[in-house]
Order: C-alpha cells, then sequence, then structure tokens
C-alpha cells in the first residue's frame, strides 16, 4: 500500500487524486472502527473496572468475598463444569449420528439441535417451568415422588444446558462432513476397536473444534441471564448466579458490590476471548 | 444421548435428595419474598434465630428469595418450596389461596391488621429545598411539573400511585368519576419518563436527574435519602395516600409436607413483636405496635390513609377496570 522509496515519485494529477481519496477512505475507515470499538466495547468494561474499585481495593475486596457472592461465583463455576462435559459428549453423539448415519427424522435433528439459538433464553426458561415445574406435565408426576427439578442446582443445570448443546455441534458437524470417514473405515479394518478408532483416529482430528466449541459454550453458561432468572427461585446463597447476583446487588444499591461481581464476570469473559484467539490463530482452518 | 439421559436422570436424584430429605425438627425455612426486602429481612432474620433457639433450643437457618411478587407467586405454584410468604401484593397472596391451596382460604383473618405486620403509602421524593413548592397530589398536575414513575401496566408499585392519585381526585371533586379521570389522565401526561420497575424509576430521578418528582413508597424514599444523599432530597407527605399492606401468610401445603408449620408461625408471630416492629419501622415503614409507633413518631407524619377496598371494591375489581386491556388506564392515556 505504502510505495517505496525507490519508485519514481508520481506526477500524474489523476493518479494523485486518486491516492489522496484512497488515504482518506483509509482514514475515515479506521477511525470509525477506532472509535466505534472504544466507546461500545473497550470503555464499558474499564467502566467496571472503575467503579468496582472507586472506593478502593479493600471495599472491592470485601464486596467480592461476601459469602453470597462468594457462593454465586462457586455456583456458577459448578454450573459450568457440569455442563460442560454433558455438552461435549451429547456434541459429539449427535455430530457423529447426523454426518455418518442416514436414518428418518436427520434433517428434522438437524434442525432441532439448532433450535436453542433462535428461541429467546426467558422463554426457554418458562417452556421449562411448564414442563417440570410442579403443575406441569413431567413435573407434577415427579412432584408424586417428591423430585423437584426445579429452582435448584438441577433447573439451572438444565436450562444452561439447553442454551449452550448447539455450540459444539456447531463446530463439529461442518469438520466431520469435510473430513469424511475413510481414516475411520481404515482404523476399523485394521482391527481397531470402536474406542481405539475415535481415541486415536477421530479425536485428534475434532479436537480443536471441540475445544473451540466448549469455550464458547462455556462462556455463555457463565453469563446466561434470562433461562436461569426464570427457574431459579432467587434464593440468596443457594441459587444465584453471578449474573442474578450483580442484577440483585445493583437492586439493592449497593452499586460497588454488583459491579465487583461484575468484574469477575468480566475476568471470565476475557480469559474466554484469549483462549479463543489463541485456537484460533494456531488452527486457523480446523474449525471452519 | 443416552449417556446424557443417565447423566442427568443421575443428577437429578443427586442434587434434590438433600433438600428433600426431612428431619423431625426442620433445619431452615425458606422466606419468599419481594425485591426490596432483602435489607429488612437479613436484619430481622439473627434476631428471630436467636429467639428461637432461646425458646426452643433449635438452630433455624432462615433462607430468603427475593424478586417480584407475582413472579414469586407464580415460582412458588410451579414448586418453589417456600415456608412462607412476605409480599407486597394482597393479590399475589390471594392467588395461592385461590389456586392449589398453597395458603389458607382465611390467610387475612390468621394475624392481625389483615395479616400485613407493616404498612407504607405512595409519597413523593422531591429535590432540595423542594423548588417547586410540591405539597399535594394537587401540585403533580402543574404544567410546570414533570414526574417520575414506573408504568402502572407493569409495576406494582405504580398502580397504588396511580389509584392514589385517583382517589384524591374523587375526594376533591366529591365522587366524579369524569373529573377524577381527567386527573389522572393529566398526572400521567406530567410523567417524564415511564420505567418498568421502582428501581429503574430510581436511576432516572437520581442518577439521570429526570423530573421534580420521584413517586413510590414511603420506606423507599427514605431508602433513597439514605443512600443518595439526606440533604439532597427531601421526603414530601400528601395531605391523602393509600393504604399499602405488606401481607404475610403461610404456606401450609409446603410447611405441613416439612414439618416446618410450628416455626413458621412463630416466624409470623415474630414478625409482629415490639423487637421486630421496631426493625421493621427503622426500615422506614410504618408499623402497629403503640410503643414503636410512638418512639418513631417524628419519623411518619399525619397522613390519612384510604383502603383500596373502599374506594374502588376490591384489588381484583380495580385490576380489571382501571389496568385491564381498554380499561380506565388505557383510555386516559389515548385521550391526551
Amino acid at each position: 500500500m505504502t510505495a517505496p522509496s525507490s519508485t519514481p515519485p508520481i506526477t500524474n494529477p489523476q493518479v494523485l487524486a486518486l491516492l489522496r481519496q484512497k488515504a482518506r477512505k483509509r482514514a475515515v475507515l479506521i477511525v470509525v472502527a477506532l472509535l466505534f470499538a472504544a466507546l461500545v466495547m473497550a470503555l464499558p468494561v474499564i467502566a467496571i473496572f472503575a467503579r468496582a474499585f472507586q472506593e478502593g481495593f479493600e471495599v472491592y475486596s470485601a464486596n467480592i468475598t461476601t459469602p453470597d457472592t462468594l457462593h454465586a461465583i462457586w455456583l456458577t463455576v459448578l454450573t459450568a463444569l457440569i455442563v460442560l462435559p454433558i455438552n461435549l459428549i451429547y456434541g459429539i453423539a449427535v455430530s457423529w449420528a447426523i454426518v455418518h448415519y442416514r436414518f428418518p427424522g436427520r434433517r428434522a435433528l438437524q434442525i432441532i439441535i439448532e433450535l436453542p439459538f433462535s428461541i429467546s433464553p426467558i422463554v426457554a426458561g418458562l417452556c421449562y417451568l411448564l414442563i417440570y415445574g410442579a403443575t406441569g406435565v413431567v413435573g407434577s408426576w415427579l412432584d408424586g415422588w417428591d423430585i423437584q427439578l426445579m429452582f435448584n442446582l438441577f433447573g439451572i443445570v438444565l436450562v444452561s444446558l439447553f442454551v449452550t448443546c448447539p455450540f459444539v455441534a456447531r463446530e463439529l458437524i461442518p469438520l466431520m462432513e469435510i473430513s469424511g470417514q475413510d481414516q475411520e473405515e481404515a482404523a476399523l479394518t485394521l482391527g481397531a476397536t470402536g474406542w481405539q478408532t475415535f481415541r486415536h483416529v477421530t479425536l485428534p482430528k475434532i479436537k480443536w473444534a471441540l475445544l473451540y466449541g466448549a469455550i464458547l459454550a462455556n462462556a455463555r453458561v457463565i453469563g446466561e441471564f434470562g433461562a436461569v432468572s426464570v427457574v431459579s427461585g432467587n434464593i440468596r446463597g443457594e441459587t444465584m448466579t453471578l449474573p442474578l447476583q450483580v442484577q440483585l446487588l445493583y437492586n439493592d444499591y449497593n452499586a460497588t458490590g454488583a459491579f465487583a461481581a461484575a468484574t469477575v464476570l468480566t475476568v471470565i469473559a476475557v480469559i474466554t476471548l484469549v483462549l479463543r484467539s489463541t485456537i484460533e490463530a494456531r488452527h486457523p482452518h480446523e474449525h471452519a | 444421548m443416552r449417556k446424557t439421559l443417565l447423566a442427568a436422570v443421575g443428577a437429578a436424584f443427586l442434587f434434590t435428595a438433600p433438600a428433600s430429605a426431612s428431619d423431625n425438627a426442620p433445619k431452615e425455612i425458606l422466606n419468599v419474598s419481594y425485591d426490596i426486602a432483602r435489607e429488612l429481612y437479613a436484619a430481622i432474620n439473627p434476631k428471630f434465630q436467636a429467639y428461637w433457639k432461646d425458646k426452643t433450643g433449635q438452630d433455624i437457618d432462615i433462607k430468603q428469595s427475593h424478586a417480584g411478587s407475582s413472579k414469586q407467586a407464580r415460582a412458588i405454584m410451579q414448586g418453589l418450596k417456600a415456608d412462607i410468604v412476605t409480599f407486597n401484593q394482597v393479590l399475589d397472596v390471594q392467588v395461592l389461596a385461590d389456586r392449589g391451596g398453597f395458603v389458607s382460604k382465611s390467610w387475612q383473618q390468621d394475624l392481625p391488621n389483615n395479616a400485613s405486620p407493616y404498612f407504607s403509602l405512595p409519597a413523593f421524593l422531591v429535590r432540595e429545598g423542594n423548588p417547586k413548592g410540591i405539597k399535594d397530589w394537587s401540585d403533580l398536575v402543574r404544567d410546570d411539573v414533570k414526574l417520575v414513575f414506573p408504568n402502572p401496566k407493569t409495576s406494582g408499585n405504580a398502580r397504588y400511585t396511580y389509584l392514589a392519585a385517583y382517589a384524591y381526585a374523587l375526594e376533591q371533586n366529591g365522587g366524579d368519576d369524569a373529573k377524577a379521570r381527567e386527573f389522572v389522565g393529566k398526572l400521567l401526561s406530567n410523567v417524564a419518563v415511564f420505567d418498568t420497575g421502582g428501581r429503574g424509576a430510581t436511576t432516572s430521578f437520581v442518577e439521570r436527574e429526570i423530573g421534580d418528582v420521584l413517586i413510590t413508597f414511603e420506606a423507599e424514599v427514605e431508602n433513597i435519602r439514605a443512600k443518595y444523599g439526606e440533604d439532597e432530597y427531601q421526603r414530601v407527605v400528601p395531605s391523602i395516600s393509600l393504604l399499602a399492606e405488606f401481607p404475610v401468610a403461610l404456606v401450609k401445603k409446603v410447611a405441613e409436607k416439612r414439618g416446618s408449620v410450628d416455626v413458621s408461625k412463630a416466624y409470623l408471630d415474630y414478625l409482629y413483636s415490639e423487637e421486630a416492629q421496631e426493625i421493621i419501622a427503622s426500615f422506614n415503614n410504618r408499623v402497629h405496635n403503640e410503643t414503636v409507633k410512638a418512639k418513631y413518631a417524628e419519623n411518619f407524619p399525619e397522613v390519612r390513609l384510604i383502603r383500596v377496598e373502599d374506594v374502588f371494591g376490591s384489588w381484583d375489581k380495580a385490576n380489571k377496570t382501571h389496568f385491564a386491556e381498554g380499561g380506565v388506564l388505557d383510555q386516559v392515556f389515548t385521550g391526551n
């Protein structure tokens, strides 16, 4: 784009005008992009930290270490720890089924697994309440057995699964479709067991896509508000996840506490972003 | 897929088992409450725990759940295991009595003062020095006054405001319905911003500095002054306002099953004790206990309170007439 010094200077006025125009466009675009990024993305994040530390580090750490906020952090991590492995297993299973087998309902399955992306989380939460709540179809039957699915960790895990289950499959299906199953067939004909084939042939092929999907799903679990809010029951120190805790503290006029809790969410988000960029940089073509 | 299902079912038993295991003496009860009562109950609970330990020798843990009280009532019907409810809307307790028998039909007679241990009323918050000279509802319809309160369609708090203004106008005009409608129509047209809830309205008034008057419960008015500066804001109590009850009830359907009836009832009774009433009054709620009332008299200016039942028949009726689709609220709104 920039002319090396060895080339003779351009004198044609038309070309010069064109170049000037190009430079102007370039400058305008760069300024707009930077301004937008600064105002819309960077500034609010900085504001969170500024507000959280406004009254000093002591107040900040006191806010983070209140039992309720600590419990909210723990509950959020616990939810992610439960949801993630289930997501991985489900993601691999459903992708494998869709890519390698032909069966009635396959098209429908392909559409259904994408459903959570197009349903508003709050509606998803209400759907679960309608089915698994004490007056719901399944919930009322379970209630007879004294089994409660909503307003506890299980309900939170359930809706978190719903909102995150497409992520892994979405990464895996295109990749599996491209790479086919020749290698797996070769491994099988050479006498490998199903597990060996998966472990040594399939997994190395899909591991980056798998990780990428998992990171996206994880970010979603941790940040989910709407669906969780409906089924949580809002019991303090028991069923409050971090995003709910942030709202609760804010409503209590404890802005510093709310922003302190928000910094935890932000830090997790930034770690996710870094992990994601690292994977993208190292394996740009492996997760279509 | 099968693995996922198995894991999920396994997890279900794992997580629900400890919660549903109940001993003879309950270890904890759950108080399901409205959204802005957190600090109040956080102050009451340790006192009750000490009282209960003293009386029975048992340790009791009180869990709190706070959200909008309509949302909470729905959650209880869907299986949230509340032993007691402490709400800010009578209808939200009534619905628990009407549907599924969670609460006794006679809940309002089971405890003193319509099962409402404390009460409040819509009052005004104005800026320092009361620059617009706001004294009563009639000042709120002046052309130079801008108001902030939430949307009565979505906020219970704002319904009190709307009905209080309506009741005031009825009184001023000898019960003339048309004049009262005109009055609330003018009031609504003076609103600078309609937020969906009380917290949003507070933000608009205090942080965005919109409007001359914020209308909300008296207790909330004082909470806002305490948080944002006693000197920067003033409370104005109008001549007439609407009685806002804070009803409480035993969720007997849950408590009987969990064996927590005794301690739950004791908790509700405790809310009427002098000790608890004093805490409640210190949070700027009005109480019935005479000793506490005398002690906090100067915090609570005289005001004539009207009951919704006396002016509008019942909450149910008021809702149908005023807030339903095409009701009076919609009519006066479009009339502007």
